[in-house]
């Protein structure tokens, strides 16, 4: 139906937030919708919060999701049972399947327990090698294939992440092995400082899922309806064992790389602005007032809400470093300590006593 | 003579090289308009243009696997790796190829090709961004290594690079890009490959290291000042080829010998330098050869980087281990 090589992509709300594809308005119940939006201004306000921590020596480089929260619609089609693949801008689609908040924090503070996933909770930690995760998708979605389980795998990628080798290999196996696999790339314009255009002469990377014989499509990545429809609709085809499905989610990121990139080097402030139009935020902030499900008090709640939320994160996090210690390097390099990785860590500890 | 960093230095080594030889093109991610994101290709794109200077698309094969075929047909390439972490996607192409294309085919192809990297660890940043793999690289024939400590070396170093015939890692510690500055000759001095310095003359012990590992054992020499104790640092600046006559030629005056690397122990280059000063010196050993390395542990993220890297007081209990044998 949004066939990509005729330049179709699916939207349902407008940058007004309008609906202009009611036939496949999801219609959702109001107090999802609410959820929806309050898990996009929380993640926007931990990466403002992040960047404070960066700015003031409290955490290191990290990657901010802002422009991009409307990926949180990916998370809501998904069922907890499902697995996620994240790369490392998914902070809002992590936060909506339960990642704890200040295991954000913790990663970028340095500390590996932020990697952790609570018991019950089927997500991977960030992926920082680019490209090489997808294919991790692939085997999850494998196993609960061969194990005949209805549980699918959702990864995601950026535009970046397409060109390398990996991300072929991990959509050739998914075509092959039919596994109930979701791929959503990212696109948000940039890989770094290199823009779209120059990571593939492809016109879109939707259409790579043809040449691996399944279904791609590009949807409006900064409509959070329309990311939670492909989503739901890719994840219902492979639940029902049909494949996997590529999903391009066209959005922008609006702020730098990382905490360390100067984005004034390689675009032009006019175009941020014409993105900063389209911000997914804004938008669904608009349609949620059409529908009275918005106004200046409920804003207010929630912003005090979210930073409440993120003080008492932030702070669990501080807690957690202070307790770092030496053995934790070495506790987790194999199920046990081997002969040699006991005398060094007897070693570190003098070491450490000593200095 | 300008005063400048590591980055600059570097860039200045390709910038002459580029105006002089004409095959000389750079390609990675981010190192045109960008100039890399440690800014160490910062205005060549500029000067050289989008031919000589390029922005590929983010795939380490693919740079290091083009640059094959460039540098066999007439071009010498530079390929940037954002990250010497992020080279396995290229591995392939490095052990199976660029290292063997000369013997493949009896000398009728040659890949003159340098591939750069950020190294090594200290700097506080993510996961994959902090280790030191070079054992893996000098364990492939046909590869060389260079690893340079100072803004001068890493120019010097460069140039000679350049104009290998062979194929060069070119690793640079990210630790030290600004860590120094000194005063870098504008003209053409190259320090040849292969060939270690010994940057500090002493008696008593053999202190051999590179890349960000020189400088902690100069401190260890200033923690250490008062006492009497006379060291011998030795800058490898080659891990591959090993300068073993110049190791051994120290080692045979000291008896003493502490290899200092921020590497995994096990299998690091350590055991390698030891085992060859066990064949030809053994009898001048007055205690036994000591490594003060990394752990066999993944590189920890930030909190616990400093526990893991090799420090001045490690190098300096070292030291006592060895003259209180
Ligand atoms: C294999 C690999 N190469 C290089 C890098 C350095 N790097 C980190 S993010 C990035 C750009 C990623 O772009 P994209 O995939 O479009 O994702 P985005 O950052 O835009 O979300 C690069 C080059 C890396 N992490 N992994």
């Amino acid at each position: 139906m949004f066939n990509p090589l005729e330049g179709k992509y699916l939207q349902i709300l407008d940058v007004n937030g309008n609906v202009v594809n009611s036939s496949l308005d999801p219609k959702l119940p109001s107090t999802t919708l609410k959820k929806m939006y309050e898990v996009m201004m929380l993640t926007k306000l931990a990466d403002e919060k992040a960047l404070a921590l960066q700015r003031s020596g409290r955490m290191g480089t990290f990657a901010q999701s802002r422009g991009q929260e409307a990926q949180v619609g990916a998370g809501f089609a998904m069922e907890k049972k499902d697995w996620l693949i994240p790369s490392f801008r998914e902070t809002g689609v992590q936060l909506v399947r339960e990642w704890p908040l200040e295991n954000f924090y913790l990663v970028f503070m340095g500390c590996e327990e932020g990697s952790k996933a609570p018991k019950g909770v089927n997500n991977f930690p960030v992926a920082v090698p680019v490209g090489s995760q997808m294919l991790h998708a692939v085997g999850l979605a494998w196993a609960s294939k061969l194990k005949k389980e209805k549980v699918c795998a959702v990864t995601f990628f950026g535009d970046g992440g397409s060109s390398e080798g990996d991300f072929h290999e991990a959509m050739n196996f998914a075509g092959v092995f039919a596994t109930p696999t979701v791929f959503i790339c990212q696109n948000n314009q940039y890989a770094i400082s290199l823009p779209r255009a120059q990571q593939t002469a492809a016109k879109t990377i939707a259409q790579k899922a043809v040449a691996y014989g399944f279904p791609g499509m590009q949807v409006d990545g900064n409509d959070p309806l329309a990311t939670y429809v492909a989503t739901k609709d890719a994840l219902n085809h492979a639940r029902s064992g049909n494949g996997p499905t590529l999903l391009e989610f066209l959005t922008y990121r609006l702020g730098p790389h990382t905490s360390s990139d100067d984005p004034t080097i390689y675009r032009l402030d006019k175009e941020v602005k014409e993105w900063e139009k389209k911000c997914p935020i804004v938008r669904f902030r608009k349609y949620l007032t059409k529908k009275n499900l918005w106004n200046k008090k409920y804003e207010a709640h929630l912003i005090n809400k979210c930073k409440k939320q993120i003080e008492v994160a932030v702070k669990i996090a501080e807690k957690k470093i202070k307790e770092i210690k030496v053995e934790d390097m070495f506790n987790y390099t194999y199920a046990s300590l081997t002969p040699e990785l006991q005398e060094q860590l007897e070693y570190a500890k003098k070491a450490e006593g000593s200095s | 003579m300008p005063r400048i960093n590591m980055v600059d230095a570097i860039n200045l080594a390709l910038s002459q090289e580029m105006q002089k030889d004409k095959r000389v093109m750079l390609l990675g991610e981010d190192v045109g308009k960008e100039g890399g994101v440690f800014r160490v290709t910062k205005g060549l794109q500029k000067k050289f243009g989008k031919d000589r200077v390029v922005d590929t698309p983010l795939a380490e094969s693919g740079i290091i696997g083009t640059s094959i075929g460039l540098a066999v047909n007439g071009f010498r390439p530079v390929a940037e790796i954002q990250f010497s972490g992020f080279i396995y996607p290229a591995f392939n192409q490095i052990i199976s190829h660029a290292s063997r294309l000369r013997n493949r085919s009896r000398g009728r192809f040659t890949c003159p090709l340098v591939i750069r990297a950020p190294y090594s660890g200290g700097i506080r940043a993510l996961e994959h961004h902090s280790e030191s793999m070079e054992a893996l690289y000098a364990h492939i024939p046909g590869l060389k290594v260079v690893i340079p400590s100072t803004p001068s070396d890493a120019k010097g170093l460069l140039l000679s690079s350049l104009r290998d015939p062979d194929p060069v890692l070119f690793l640079e510690p990210k630790r030290l890009y600004r860590a120094i500055k000194e005063e870098v000759s504008t003209k053409e001095v190259v320090i040849p490959l292969g060939k270690a310095n010994v940057v500090q003359e002493g008696s008593d012990v053999t202190l051999v290291a590179w890349g960000a590992m020189v400088r902690e054992c100069q401190k260890a020499v200033e923690l250490l000042k008062d006492k009497e104790v006379s060291l011998e640092i030795i800058d490898l600046r080659t891990i591959s080829p090993l300068d073993t006559e110049t190791i051994v030629t120290s080692v045979n005056k000291t008896g003493r010998l502490i290899i200092v690397h921020e590497a995994p122990k096990s299998c690091g280059l350590g055991a390698e330098i030891s085992a060859r000063v066990n064949e030809k010196s053994i009898l001048h050993l007055k205690s036994p050869i000591i490594r003060v390395t990394g752990f066999d542990t993944i590189f920890p993220l930030y909190q616990n980087e400093m526990k893991y890297l090799p420090s001045p007081e490690r190098i300096v209990s070292a030291i006592h281990e060895v003259m209180e044998y």
